[in-house]
């Protein structure tokens, strides 16, 4: 029940005495317009030239003079195509299904192009596998204009033509054919049936042409593992939704765990239906997103996990499996207990860069035979070779390499032993990267070939075995351009185009008689049902009898190393960002601005350590009064290598003895100085292992975050969240743990949404949008906050706006704490105190009373504009400019907007945004909006707001009213479904659904029926047009 | 006095213009007969032939002009000239080409190679003698006798025009200036009389203005009336400095020069050209959109040269210097832009946009559909764009101000017949209002967020 819980969201507001807390909670706007200031230094006010006088002259004469030119309008060009494209007609959106495969994010997604301008991600519903588009695919449309993209190619730093560097290229690898030199391809992962064709006929031209693929943050661990046991170099599908019970080792599969993509199936078992749902036990060393959602969260040291993992597989092996503690055995008898109870519904994966533990982990999915878990259709999204990769170097600097061609990589920035590269790379005689923008690795080639973005080009992906997508342009060209394999086809010297090769490859070996046309329309494609054949087979051999046998002494092995795993000192888990990935799109400012869902930072990368480890150590976070938060630095060694200054976090639920850095920033190389943010986890990277040893120490210094966790809070009006338990949800009526608060009227206690101040309008008639958001489906990944960000140009403020609480999203997710378990917990430990001291002596137990920040629960809950009936903005409103539509959307007229700020400061969710400065066409915000290049991203159906204005969440009136005018069009009835927002569409967890509460038949209209349904704040009697749906967890142990 | 000689030289040039009337239409009409007869001597009938070649030959073959087709003047004698090929060939040839070409006749082949291997559409339907009165057309082409004769009235008339002008001019002249001598004569009249008066020692008016206060001090010691007036001017001048502020940013009347003097009388009016042919995207979307140019070569690739209004250019026309060939230069304005070879009759691919100056700006706060206003509500270009059909230069005809907007969501009944859209919402909402025709007001057509956002 929701009433007895403390929810948090910094770990500051835990201390009752903290001033800076209270008065954020009662003050939104924490910067002040400095009129005292400037009103109180009467000397400067005394001895200005300036009186009022002349101030009154010199504002009349401006009122005047600006009066006066704006009289005459200025003259607007109009200049129509001279031959229209057939397909565009001006003002309609034209959408292209295309794919992302950047070595780090595959997913087959829509783009929506205005006027032949890509201006918008979305989710392609057609594809079946790999995962709908987050925040940094959502994001990758603007990296298309970025203004610092390579406009052409160079050599050794000049400007020269395509056809001298292919030709440079051929006759520099003809010569070296057949030589005792080899030539080096690496490149990123591509998964792309005609790209390896073409590197197949490349080898075969020219005989010393070796493929080596890397992948910046490296999977090589369970790669190898999976290709020991199944022969084949690619990673194991799971599908959550299959799976009723969830055992996770450190594994974030809700971001980018292996290629990531899992999100939307895990989202799907979440959700209880008919008084289930899945049960997700996370055992992990960082705080991370899949934690953050999980049913029972185990703060581990990561050499703990393995041991838990070795112990795990000898429980439910009937195998004893020795080791050097026995203090997890509590927690792995439970485990175990739970995992056989679900039998084949259960389902472990786990994130550990080892061998051992990946190889383990398929034995016991294999050993449960759990429906979630699929090794005969692998997925290809990760192939990069450690061993290949370290071969490769050693070969280098041994001057055995003649030419090293990259592209897609940047080696020089990702990898930890960058120094090795880069010695090696001065002995090779011909380096070429193919890269889009300038960076570290193309700072240091020969020759750098500007290669276009993923949607300037052709390709085609096979995600998982048997799931084709293709890639296909959406724009030409932006610049002197070449994508990597129209370069090789040149090499090869064929005429082709790559899009004529890949139409080949499919027609010869993937279409097996299907259209074209169809598929690239579609997107994607499913292999035929010869594929499916081989994979029973396959699988048939591969599981049954012989396989396993010969695996069970190797697996033995990999458990007994497992359990003799030694961990001392601190543990360092490397990871990447939901906003940031590898750091590919570290350019981005929408992905710069993008808050970390877990600890709401935006601009940085930083240490996140415990409460516990932080108060050791003499670290700490403070809030300062201008609502920004303030950390130590840290210097952090691992084998010899260090970074010396890195900002801490201090992060609840972080398990203690263990830190955490996210990869993806620190980049120095080819970015505006407000883009280099972080420090470069990857020298960290050892080995290509996310698990380190490391050595922390504090060193001077206070470092300034961008954090905004205590900004927009609710006036002290208390917690939004509500919660519950699945037993409770099952057992109990609705009333009790989803109680619609009740208010006093005549002295008598009634519910308060039966009180209502105001009468009200009749909604029955037309449309009336409501949106439904379900903190149980909700992940916090952020795809929607960005999809938000692109569809209504919403604008970037920067590092120091964001620190002042400025920053303009119109959805945020908010993220809870909250300690219910532990406090439980505390109080009958209290309750059981014994006298001062002894075994149960309160002297010594209060000291061992659990820290609420040590292991919290945490929820995610997306506030956009709540588009309340009776909203209280609108009443304040001293222009009328924001007013109610009958629509139920809160509309909001910026042109008629003065400024006052009124409406935010009676707006009880805090979601109404300022804007401060004129953030386009303004060079002290340097980011996309003040070049045109950047512009081209802008919506054009969407006002780009001025300064002075507020501006909010319109629930997509443009795109409401995009699909009313359609059907009217048309002449038709709007089906459900056809009403989408940004969010709602971008979430492809089913989190957020948007529709017509006056279609009777809609899912929004049953989702309101809901028990779960609650209105945020309902005792105020605002009437929203968005609810929630209570969150639901299954504490339910086996 | 000076009216006279203008009054005689002005009926003198009516009576001349009348006179060159006669005598220049008298002797082309007659030529039209003899040209006639000459025709029908020839089997054929070059009048026929006209309405045929306009309706059948016209949009790929001129007279006198390498088209999609070769020119035709005197084809039939050319051909037997040149090529010895008689009106039989041709027969076979007009009613069915491809054949030709197929069957290896070498003259056929060689047209078709020559002219971009574009075969010349088949005309089974063409009898014998249809083709026997084209020919007679191409041969000896009917001289354009109205062409002619509205030359010569053009002459006259202008000359008329030009009179009629002057004579305004002077009607207006004389009567300032009888208007000025009354003036005159009114001052000399009172000055005489007042001398008269002086020297009759009468002084009788002086009195009468001493006696009472002058009229202004009465006015200004009334302090009522002074509040009154002032209050009357200050709400006077407040009303027309609102009406003049109001103004400002609304470009009622816009009409600026364009790149290409582009005349929607003759397109919209003269030749009845439906606006969405050309702004084909107001049907389905925000923007009605300027035409691209190939939209224009979809005509104007046959038509090259302006050859007049069918009734003959109006006064004002020629007074602003447009003439047939200002218009044809105008079309070669449009081939330079697309990169149209007339002699060639190719794309050279060198095209060069034309940057319009934009009439009607909406500001970027303000959403407006065409598509909702043209393809659902059915509202005529005209309602907003005025007599487009009549404008010689496009301006902007209405204010585009929201009050504008509103008033006209206020009256208008939403057209709901035949859309299922509409069907559930207004079979409520005309019995919740008591209405059996909705307005767009009333359908949620004045709220702020449906054009602001």
């Amino acid at each position: 029940m929701a009433s007895n819980k403390k929810y948090w969201k910094n770990e500051a507001e835990l201390n009752p005495d903290d001033s800076i807390v209270e008065a954020l909670k009662q003050n939104e706007f924490v910067e002040q317009i400095p009129v005292d200031e400037f009103l109180g230094d009467k000397e400067t006010l005394a001895t200005t030239n300036t009186n009022r006088r002349d101030f009154l002259k010199y504002v009349g004469f401006s009122t005047a003079a600006a009066s006066l030119a704006a009289c005459e309008g200025p003259v607007t060009k109009s200049i129509p195509y001279v031959v229209l494209p057939e397909n565009i007609v001006p003002g309609v959106a034209n959408y292209y299904a295309t794919t992302i495969a950047n070595g780090f994010d595959f997913a087959s997604i829509l783009i929506k192009t205005r006027e032949g301008r890509p201006i918008k991600v979305e989710n392609n519903t057609l594809a079946k596998v790999g995962g709908a588009a987050n925040a940094r695919i959502q994001a990758s449309v603007l990296s298309l204009y970025d203004s610092t993209r390579l406009q052409g190619p160079m050599a050794n730093g000049e400007a020269v033509e395509w056809n001298v560097l292919t030709a440079t290229l051929k006759s520099k690898l003809g010569a070296l054919n057949g030589s005792s030199k080899k030539i080096a391809l690496l490149t990123q992962t591509y998964a792309s049936p005609s790209t390896d064709r073409l590197i197949a006929e490349l080898q075969a031209s020219n005989g010393n042409i070796e493929h080596i693929v890397y992948d910046a943050i490296s999977e090589d661990a369970a790669l190898t593992a999976f290709e020991a046991r199944y022969g084949e170099r690619a990673l194991a599908d799971y599908d959550f939704e299959k799976a009723e019970l969830i055992v996770s080792f450190g594994a974030d599969f809700i971001a980018d765990w292996q290629g990531g993509g899992y999100d939307a199936g895990y989202s799907r078992g979440r959700v209880p239906k008919k008084g289930k749902m899945s049960r997700h036990v996370q055992l992990e060393a960082n705080m991370s997103l899949t934690g953050a959602n999980a049913d029972k969260r185990i703060p581990l040291k990561p050499s703990a996990q393995k041991i838990v993992l070795a112990k795990l597989y000898g429980k439910l092996n009937g195998t004893n499996v020795g080791g050097n503690t026995s203090e997890y055995d509590a927690a792995v008898d439970s485990l175990a207990a739970e995992i056989k109870k679900a039998g084949s519904n259960a389902v472990v994966v786990t994130g550990l860069d080892d061998v051992n533990a990946q190889a383990v982990v398929l034995a016991i999915n294999e050993m449960l035979s759990s429906k979630a878990f699929d090794a005969t259709a692998p997925k290809y999204i990760r192939q990069g070779s450690v061993k290949a990769l370290n071969s490769l170097i050693s070969d280098m600097k041994s001057g055995r390499v003649g030419a090293l061609i990259m592209d897609g990589v940047n080696p020089l920035y990702s990898l930890p032993n960058a120094a090795d590269f880069k010695e090696g790379l001065e002995k090779v005689d011909l380096s070429v990267a193919f890269t889009s923008n300038w960076n570290e690795t193309a700072e240091a080639v020969q020759y750098v070939a500007a290669s276009n973005h993923y949607l300037e080009s052709w390709g085609d992906i096979e995600i998982k075995k048997g799931h084709y997508s293709l890639m296909q342009p959406t724009i030409k060209e932006l610049f002197d351009t070449k994508q990597f394999q129209s370069v090789l086809l040149e090499l090869l010297g064929s005429e082709q185009t790559y899009y004529e090769y890949i139409k080949e490859t499919w027609s010869s070996s993937i279409l097996n008689g299907a259209n074209w046309n169809q598929a690239l329309q579609d997107g994607v494609f499913i292999g035929n049902g010869e594929v499916a054949d081989n994979d029973e087979s396959q699988s048939n051999t591969l599981i049954g009898g012989d396989a396993v046998v010969s695996n069970t002494s190797s697996i033995s092995t990999a458990v007994r190393s497992l359990a003799n795993t030694t961990g001392d000192g601190m543990e360092l888990t490397l990871y990447s960002k939901v906003g940031m990935g590898d750091g590919q799109q570290a350019s981005n400012p929408w992905l710069q601005e993008f808050p970390d869902p877990i600890t709401r930072v935006s601009w940085d990368n930083y240490v996140t350590i415990s409460k516990a480890d932080a108060v050791e150590l003499g670290v700490e976070n403070v809030n300062v009064a201008n609502g920004g938060m303030d950390g130590n630095y840290v210097k952090l060694t691992v084998n010899g290598v260090s970074l010396d200054k890195v900002p801490v976090v201090v992060q609840p639920g972080q398990a203690k003895g263990t830190v955490g850095l996210s990869f993806g920033y620190g980049k120095t190389v080819g970015l505006k100085e407000e883009m280099k943010t972080g420090v470069n986890a990857f020298a960290l990277y050892d080995g290509f292992n996310a698990h380190q040893t490391v050595s922390v120490e504090k060193v001077a210094g206070n470092h300034e975050f961008a954090c905004i966790q205590l900004h927009k809070t609710l006036m002290g009006r208390g917690d939004i969240i509500k919660e519950t338990t699945l037993e409770i949800f099952n057992t109990k009526d609705h009333a009790e743990w989803n109680e619609v608060p009740v208010v006093s009227l005549d002295h008598q206690e009634v519910p308060a949404t039966s009180v209502d101040l105001w009468d009200s309008f009749d909604r029955t008639i037309g449309h009336h949008f409501n949106m439904s958001i379900d903190l149980n489906a909700c992940t916090g990944c952020g795809s929607c906050v960005i999809a938000c960000h692109a569809e209504n140009n919403v604008p970037v403020v920067g590092k120091a706006e964001v620190r002042k609480s400025r920053d303009m999203h119109w959805l945020r997710i908010d993220r809870y704490y909250s300690s219910e378990e532990t406090f439980e917990q505390d109080n009958i430990k209290k309750d059981e105190f014994d006298g001062l001291s002894g075994e149960n002596g309160s002297l010594g137990g209060f000291g061992e009373l659990e820290d609420p920040s040590a292991n919290p629960q945490v929820a995610f809950q997306p506030v956009m504009c709540q588009h309340c009936n009776h909203a209280p903005c609108e009443t304040v409103c001293p222009v009328a400019a924001t007013s109610h539509g009958r629509q139920g959307q809160n509309q909001m007229a910026y042109n008629r907007c003065v400024g006052t700020r009124y409406c935010a400061n009676n707006c009880p969710y805090k979601v109404r945004r300022f804007n401060w400065f004129l953030y386009n066409n303004n060079d002290e915000f340097d980011f996309h909006m003040n070049n045109d290049l950047g512009k081209m991203v802008l919506n054009p159906d969407v006002n780009v707001r001025s300064r002075g204005v507020i501006e909010k969440c319109s629930m997509c009136i443009q795109k409401t009213q995009k699909t009313i005018l359609d059907a009217k069009r048309d002449g038709r009835v709007i089906k459900d479904g056809e009403f989408q927002t940004a969010c709602s569409s971008a979430c492809s967890n089913g989190a957020i659904v948007f529709g017509d509460i006056n279609d009777k038949e809609s899912k929004v209209a049953e989702l309101k029926e809901s028990d779960r349904m609650y209105h945020l704040l309902e005792h105020i009697g605002t009437q929203p047009n968005v609810f929630y749906h209570v969150k639901v967890r299954n504490t339910n142990e086996a | 006095m000076k009216k006279v000689p203008y009054r005689n030289q002005f009926s003198k040039i009516l009576g001349l213009t009348l006179i060159a009337f006669l005598f220049y239409t008298v002797p082309a009409t007659a030529q039209d007969d003899a040209s006639g007869e000459v025709a029908a001597a020839d089997a054929g009938d070059a009048k026929k032939g006209k309405a045929l070649f306009n309706q059948n030959c016209a949009a790929c073959h001129a007279l006198n002009r390498k088209m999609t087709g070769p020119a035709l003047a005197n084809v039939e004698a050319r051909l037997s000239e040149e090529e010895g090929l008689d009106k039989e060939w041709l027969y076979s040839w007009i009613k069915n080409s491809p054949g030709m070409i197929k069957s290896g006749d070498p003259y056929a082949n060689k047209v078709y190679a020559e002219y971009n291997q574009a075969a010349m559409t088949a005309f089974p339907t063409l009898t014998n003698e249809d083709i026997d009165n084209i020919l007679a057309y191409t041969a000896a082409p009917p001289p354009a006798a109205p062409a002619a004769a509205a030359g010569a009235s053009d002459g006259a008339s202008g000359t008329a025009a030009q009179a009629g002008g002057v004579s305004n001019e002077i009607i207006l002249g004389a009567l300032v200036l009888v208007f000025g001598l009354l003036v005159v004569m009114l001052l000399l009249v009172n000055k005489t009389l007042q001398r008269i008066a002086q020297a009759n020692g009468v002084i009788v008016e002086k009195e009468k203005a001493e006696k009472g206060l002058p009229l202004w001090k009465a006015f200004a010691k009334n302090q009522f009336l002074v509040l009154v007036t002032a209050i009357l001017l200050l709400l006077g001048s407040a009303y027309f400095a609102y009406g003049w502020m109001m103004q400002v940013g609304v470009d009622q009347g816009y009409a600026p020069i364009q790149p290409i003097h582009y005349s929607h009388k003759i397109h919209a009016g003269d030749n009845k050209i439906e606006c969405k042919y050309c702004h084909s995207s107001a049907r389905v979307s925000k923007h009605s959109g300027i035409p691209s140019l190939n939209v224009c070569m979809n005509c104007h690739k046959s038509i090259y040269e302006y050859t007049g209004n069918p009734e003959g250019p109006s006064q004002e026309d020629l007074e602003n210097g447009y003439t047939n060939e200002f218009y044809t230069g105008e079309i070669k304005k449009l081939y330079k832009a697309v990169g149209w070879d007339e002699t060639n009759q190719k794309y050279t691919g060198e095209s060069q946009p034309v940057e319009w100056v934009r009439i009607h700006n909406l500001p970027d706060f303000a959403y407006f559909n065409h598509s909702q206003h043209v393809s659902v509500a059915g509202v005529e270009c005209q309602t907003c764009h005025g007599p487009v059909e009549e404008m010689e230069i496009m301006y902007q005809y209405s204010s585009l101000t929201m009050g504008w907007c509103i008033d006209c969501h206020r009256e208008t009944n939403v057209k709901v017949e035949g859309n299922e859209y509409y069907e559930k919402i207004h079979a409520e909402l005309s019995k919740k209002y008591g209405v059996d025709n909705l307005t767009a007001a009333q359908l949620g057509g004045l709220e702020c967020g449906k054009c602001h956002y």
